[in-house]
């Protein structure tokens, strides 16, 4: 198997142009996650309105695979009812592990990490921003709840 | 040790088993000996002697094989022990060079330091250097100081200077060869210094004595640790050198079998040097692996071993420098520093630079090198780091140079 299944082109053109990429202005919740093994850094902002994210923007540094998957999640997750973001999460992380069958309607251009699955030591960047819109919205949960 | 006939690193390769290998079809080229070396089969040859033969506890055992296995352990300390010009009694072997300096910090540390008492360490250690200290201090109400890394990645000794002449400095603990700059720090002016002021001194010499001719006393160190497995060795096995009699003044570390003469229920006296930091069953095959890379390394001559990898970092700098963009942390000069050489390239993530190489068989590593304070102040999240070891040739930095080329164009594409 060649490295362009690692690096797609869509991947790359995520890399290069990520969509979502700034600070949002008024975020409901705002994590930062960070990947120690590489050094990946993700700040993420989400906004909430009505059970829906109504915006989601990330900033940070790392690999391309790291960078490249928070701007398809952000794309992915966008206009999202919570509860589908937080499903569609699991589903991405059982991709991750080869233990699902993607579904490119819910996924977008996400779909195309699914190589990346191949790869254990990179399976973490493409999980980054998964894992901190997960926190995000848990953690807003939490707060708003008590 | 004579002066240097020259290495040939052709020759020496095939004593490398591993390097015969291929990865996805290309030949291997590794470039990631700070993290670890390839082993010769003289180690693997040795641990297996070891093993087939004379396989048994150490010390005490009263049967012939108990004697051999103890002569083969005992020779191996003996080896490395003449590696660096060392005592034998003041080379006592732990678990790796993290568990040597952890070693220092407890044994002498806790028992020693006071509240307010600073420990100076720098910027640019490993994480193996920081930490150990950071745990102490919280135990004993001491402060860790970082000694700042200038932009030529050399260490800032004035600032040394006045900390240990207006601060209650009890420990330098200085790395000789930076994991990631490469810089070859003056430990032995540092340890000059620290000295005058009363403080004492621990080098953390994993990047030098595998690479260099480094004697313990020339060091002017309290302290000295490295590791086994840069240096040819197995892993497993770390070396703390110190003087006896600063030994002879410190508790133990870790209590057990093996390092006692006496237990009673009211109390135990210890063994004899250096049985009293060596708790359980040491680590038997471990020394007799590094003692035959001890032995290896000194049949090589560390002399020759140095102006090798002058001449392939020189080499390096000069290629790698040409790549458009690129930054080269540490000292730019091949004198100034050892072999392990960390870059970054515009708009290419060290993460996808190593895994994009790794296509031509090659291996470099990327990440923060278990030095974050020195990542910061660098004001990167990582870097790739190519390093270099005897096996390596001038080839091996063209295919490196080479394989960054495709990367760059593979990413732009």
């Amino acid at each position: 198997m060649g490295l362009e299944d690692l690096y797609q082109q869509i991947i790359l053109d995520h890399y290069r142009k990520p969509r979502h990429r700034g600070e949002l202005e008024h975020p409901s919740v705002e994590v930062d996650h960070n990947n120690p093994v590489c050094g990946d850094q993700l700040h993420l902002g989400v906004l909430l309105e009505d059970g829906r994210i109504a915006g989601v923007a990330h900033t940070g540094d790392g690999c391309s695979i790291s960078q490249a998957s928070a701007s398809m999640m952000s794309e992915a997750v966008a206009g999202m009812p919570v509860d589908d973001a937080l499903e569609l999460v699991e589903h991405f992380r059982l991709m991750m592990h080869r233990q699902t069958e993607p579904d490119e309607d819910r996924l977008g251009d996400a779909i195309a990490l699914e190589g990346v699955a191949k790869y254990p030591v990179r399976v973490k960047c493409a999980l980054l921003s998964w894992m901190a819109l997960k926190d995000a919205l848990q953690t807003h949960s939490a707060t708003t709840e008590r | 040790m004579t002066g240097a006939a020259e290495l040939d690193p052709r020759a020496l390769r095939a004593d490398f088993p591993i390097l015969a290998r291929e990865v996805g079809g290309a030949p291997l080229v590794y470039l990631d000996s700070a993290a670890t070396s390839q082993k010769p089969r003289c180690v693997l040859d040795a641990m297996d002697r070891y093993y087939t033969e004379t396989n048994a506890n150490v010390h005490r055992g009263v049967y012939t094989l108990a004697a051999e296995a103890t002569d083969r352990y005992e020779a191996g300390r003996f080896s490395v022990a003449r590696l660096v010009g060392a005592d034998r009694r003041g080379t006592v072997f732990t678990k790796n060079a993290s568990e040597a300096i952890n070693l220092v910090a407890w044994a002498w540390g806790v028992r020693s330091l006071k509240p307010g008492d600073a420990i100076v360490v720098t910027e640019m250690e490993h994480h193996s250097n920081i930490v150990p200290w950071q745990l102490v201090a919280k135990i004993t109400g001491a402060r860790v100081l970082f000694t700042p890394v200038d932009g030529d990645g050399r260490l800032d000794l004035e600032w040394l200077e006045v900390t240990l002449r207006t601060e209650p400095v009890r420990m330098v603990a200085v790395v000789h060869v930076s994991n990631v700059l490469g810089t070859i720090n003056p430990v032995a002016d540092i340890a000059r210094m620290a000295h005058t002021y009363g403080a004492k001194v621990l080098v953390d010499a994993s990047q030098s004595v595998p690479h260099m001719p480094v004697r313990f006393a020339d060091t002017g160190a309290d302290f000295m640790a490295f590791t086994g497995h840069k240096m040819l060795g197995p892993t497993g096995i770390g070396v703390l050198v110190a003087d006896p009699a600063t030994l002879d003044a410190m508790e133990p570390f870790l209590g057990g079998g093996e390092m006692i003469s006496d237990v009673r229920t009211d109390g135990s006296d210890w063994a004899e040097l250096p049985y009293k930091f060596e708790a359980g069953t040491p680590p038997i095959a471990e020394s007799v692996g590094l003692g035959a890379a001890a032995d290896y390394l000194m049949a090589i001559g560390m002399d020759a071993v140095r102006a090798h990898e002058r001449s392939l970092t020189a080499y390096a700098l000069g290629v790698l420098s040409q790549i458009d963009g690129i930054t080269i942390y540490g000292p730019q000069d091949p004198d100034a520093r050892g072999c392990p050489i960390s870059f970054s390239v515009p708009d290419m993530h060290p993460h996808d630079i190593a895994q994009l190489v790794d296509r031509q068989g090659v291996c470099v590593r990327a990440g923060h090198h278990c030095a974050k304070p020195l990542m910061r102040t660098l004001g990167v999240g990582a870097t790739a780091r190519a390093s270099t070891y005897v096996y390596n040739t001038h080839q091996d930095i063209d295919t490196l140079a080479a394989a960054l080329a495709e990367a760059r164009a593979f990413m732009a594409a």
